[in-house]
């Protein structure tokens, strides 16, 4: 399998670069890195699931909401999320179900707690598939 | 990143200008406090092009001011301040940043460090245990909606009134803790949501809870106005912020805000300098929810505090008033304020965004409280964890040219893999156990990642802004022992 997503240094923050064959693949898989970042997900199972829908902009604000609303339900339901299947995918719309788990703490490692997604280095590209690009506030 | 090539005039040894014609649109002129050393540092990145790209907000007046701890932001750099007329300028959540009301508390104690030492695994790990921390930690508080809504509005008077606390804490907090202007209404159900449950807790990243020694003191005249006689004396450091509730509040308005900017026609060097108009509708809400993420920082300081006065009671078996646990100050190093200063001549009424800065008002200012009216404000700042901590007191100076306010801590010179490549958690912990400090952390990743070589000696930055006058030294402290998030 070609390579899903990598993380990008930056001083006082982590970003992430996703990539996919097409929108959606980049777009799940953005969200598979934000919780890579946090723990490490062979530990996480998929055995709940949460509906999520987000409008924007355009792509790249789409990205930007797309995460947030992870990291939101992920800080009120305390859910870590590894499967995301993107069913709509428009200019300015998302909706997609996620599949993850409730935080064990004798499971999970929590790493790092991503705070926010944020408009820097926003990027929305294609470039033999797709590849997107955004900076988390940790 | 490329290095920053562009032009810095040296205006003296601690001052360096980034002139008004460095790149179209500024309307000010950058001003960077530094040593040439630092600069060197502030160079390697794009921080100055972020100073210079502020200068661009309409609105902004005097200079975009960048502290010596200065480092790369969003948009807006980390230690920096803009001030911005509330008649016709901006204001932008960026120069707030995502955690508002992230700041430093400080508490002194009547113990010394031997009386502390031989019981500080105890202490620390009291502390840890009273106090939650870390990723997604929840806290001991549980409130229903009406009782968050009072939190945003009253802020640490809430805790105090609720019993955390006492009454004389708020007189040293900056704006008594407790900010008018904020409206429930302008924060989102999610803000609200995210909040509710972290109430009380430290959080993770940066932030921690530090039992301290005085290891030096510069002014002891200043020092003993507040409550630090001696050097050995165990002081408690507090620092944290509004944690999810402040980020989504950001989040929620930085949506509102993109769009403000094509409404009203504001051409911005970089989109996360989005903004509206202060007087604007979209301005005026995201004030009334940063006030409010605000009054949440406060309190969660406030309830964090009266945890800890009650570990120390119980470790060293002495009440509250025998162990002398006195506040010394609180300061915001994240947020927005409406003040007046004199501009060229002009008393002009202006908003002054503090993003990774601190307050610094002299003597004899109206709101520095009575007890430091012969002295200044404290302003405390953090080093990283593991070196030392200083109190500083506001300037006259600091009002002439930086809108009250001086630098906010370290600053991070090494990113967070690169601290976690360079060292791991287990050995940072080994190493300060080396040097006497014991640490307790949630996640030995999230130590590593703030070890002190991902940071400026905050000691050099401190300097700066003692030789440069916009704060004065007063004490340095040094860690026994760390919780951190």
């Amino acid at each position: 399998m070609s390579k899903r997503f990598e993380v990008i240094e930056h001083t006082a923050d982590v970003g992430i670069a996703a990539y996919g064959s097409d929108l959606k693949k980049a777009f799940a898989n953005a969200a598979y890195a934000l919780f890579s970042l946090m723990v490490d997900l062979k530990h996480v199972g998929d055995n709940l699931d949460r509906e999520v829908e987000v409008t924007a902009e355009n792509h790249e604000d789409l990205l930007v909401a797309w995460l947030n609303e992870l990291i939101y339900l992920f800080e009120v339901e305390s859910i870590l999320f590894k499967r995301f299947r993107i069913d709509e995918l428009t200019e300015t719309k998302l909706k997609a179900r996620c599949y993850g788990e409730k935080v064990d703490p004798v499971r999970h490692k929590i790493r790092v707690g991503v705070k926010a997604a944020t408009y820097h280095m926003l990027k929305v590209e294609k470039d033999n598939g797709f590849r997107v690009q955004v900076l988390f506030d940790i | 990143m490329p290095r920053w090539e562009g032009t810095l005039k040296k205006i003296d040894d601690y001052r360096w200008e980034i002139p008004q014609s460095y790149k179209a649109g500024m309307r000010v002129p950058g001003l960077i406090y530094a040593d040439e050393a630092m600069l060197e540092h502030i160079r390697e990145d794009q921080t100055p092009e972020q100073v210079a790209n502020v200068a661009c907000l309409p609105g902004i007046v005097a200079r975009s001011l960048a502290m010596p701890d200065i480092h790369w932001g969003y948009g807006f750099p980390i230690g920096g301040v803009a001030a911005t007329r509330i008649e016709d300028g901006v204001i932008s959540p960026g120069g707030v940043g995502y955690d508002i009301n992230c700041g430093v508390r400080l508490l002194r104690t009547n113990l010394m460090q031997e009386d502390v030492s031989p019981k500080i695994e105890e202490l620390i790990s009291e502390l840890y245990r009273a106090i939650p921390s870390g990723v997604g930690s929840q806290g001991r508080l549980r409130l229903d909606q009406k009782e968050i809504e009072k939190v945003l509005l009253m802020g640490a008077r809430w805790a105090v009134e609720k019993g955390y606390g006492e009454a004389r804490d708020l007189e040293v907090t900056e704006a008594n803790g407790s900010m008018p202007g904020g409206d429930p209404q302008c924060v989102s159900t999610k803000a609200k949501q995210r909040g509710g449950p972290q109430l009380g807790t430290l959080g993770a990243g940066n932030h921690f809870l530090e039992v301290q020694a005085v290891e030096e003191i510069y002014e002891p005249a200043i020092a003993a106005v507040m409550g630090i006689e001696r050097v050995g004396q165990v002081l408690l450091l507090i620092h944290t912020g509004s944690r999810g509730f402040g980020h989504q509040v950001c989040t929620d308005h930085l949506v509102t805000m993109g769009a403000a900017v094509q409404r009203y026609g504001i051409h911005l060097p970089d989109r996360q300098l989005a903004c509206a108009p202060v007087k604007s509708p979209e301005g005026k809400d995201y004030f009334a929810a940063m006030v409010c993420a605000a009054n949440y920082a406060w309190t969660n300081r406030q309830c964090i505090t009266h945890w800890a006065r009650e570990c120390f009671v119980k470790v060293f078996g002495q009440s509250q008033r025998e162990l002398g646990l006195e506040m010394v100050y609180d300061v915001t190093h994240n947020i927005a304020k409406m003040e007046d200063y004199q501009v060229d001549g002009k008393r002009l009424s202006l908003c002054i965004h503090r993003k990774g800065a601190t307050r610094a008002f002299p003597a004899g200012h109206p709101e520095v409280p009575a007890i430091y009216a012969e002295i200044g404000q404290p302003v405390l700042i953090p080093g990283d964890m593991g070196r030392y901590s200083y109190i500083l007191v506001g300037t006259q100076r600091a009002m002439e040219e930086t809108f009250g306010s001086t630098c906010h801590g370290a600053g991070r010179v090494q990113s967070r893999t690169a601290a976690k490549r360079s060292q791991r958690g287990v050995d940072v912990a080994r190493r300060l156990a080396q040097r006497g400090i014991i640490v307790k952390a949630g996640s030995m990743a999230s130590l590593a990642e703030e070890a002190s070589e991902a940071y400026k000696d905050v000691a050099a930055v401190v300097e700066v802004t003692h030789n440069a006058g916009i704060s004065r030294k007063v004490a340095k402290a040094r860690p026994l022992g760390v919780v951190k998030g």
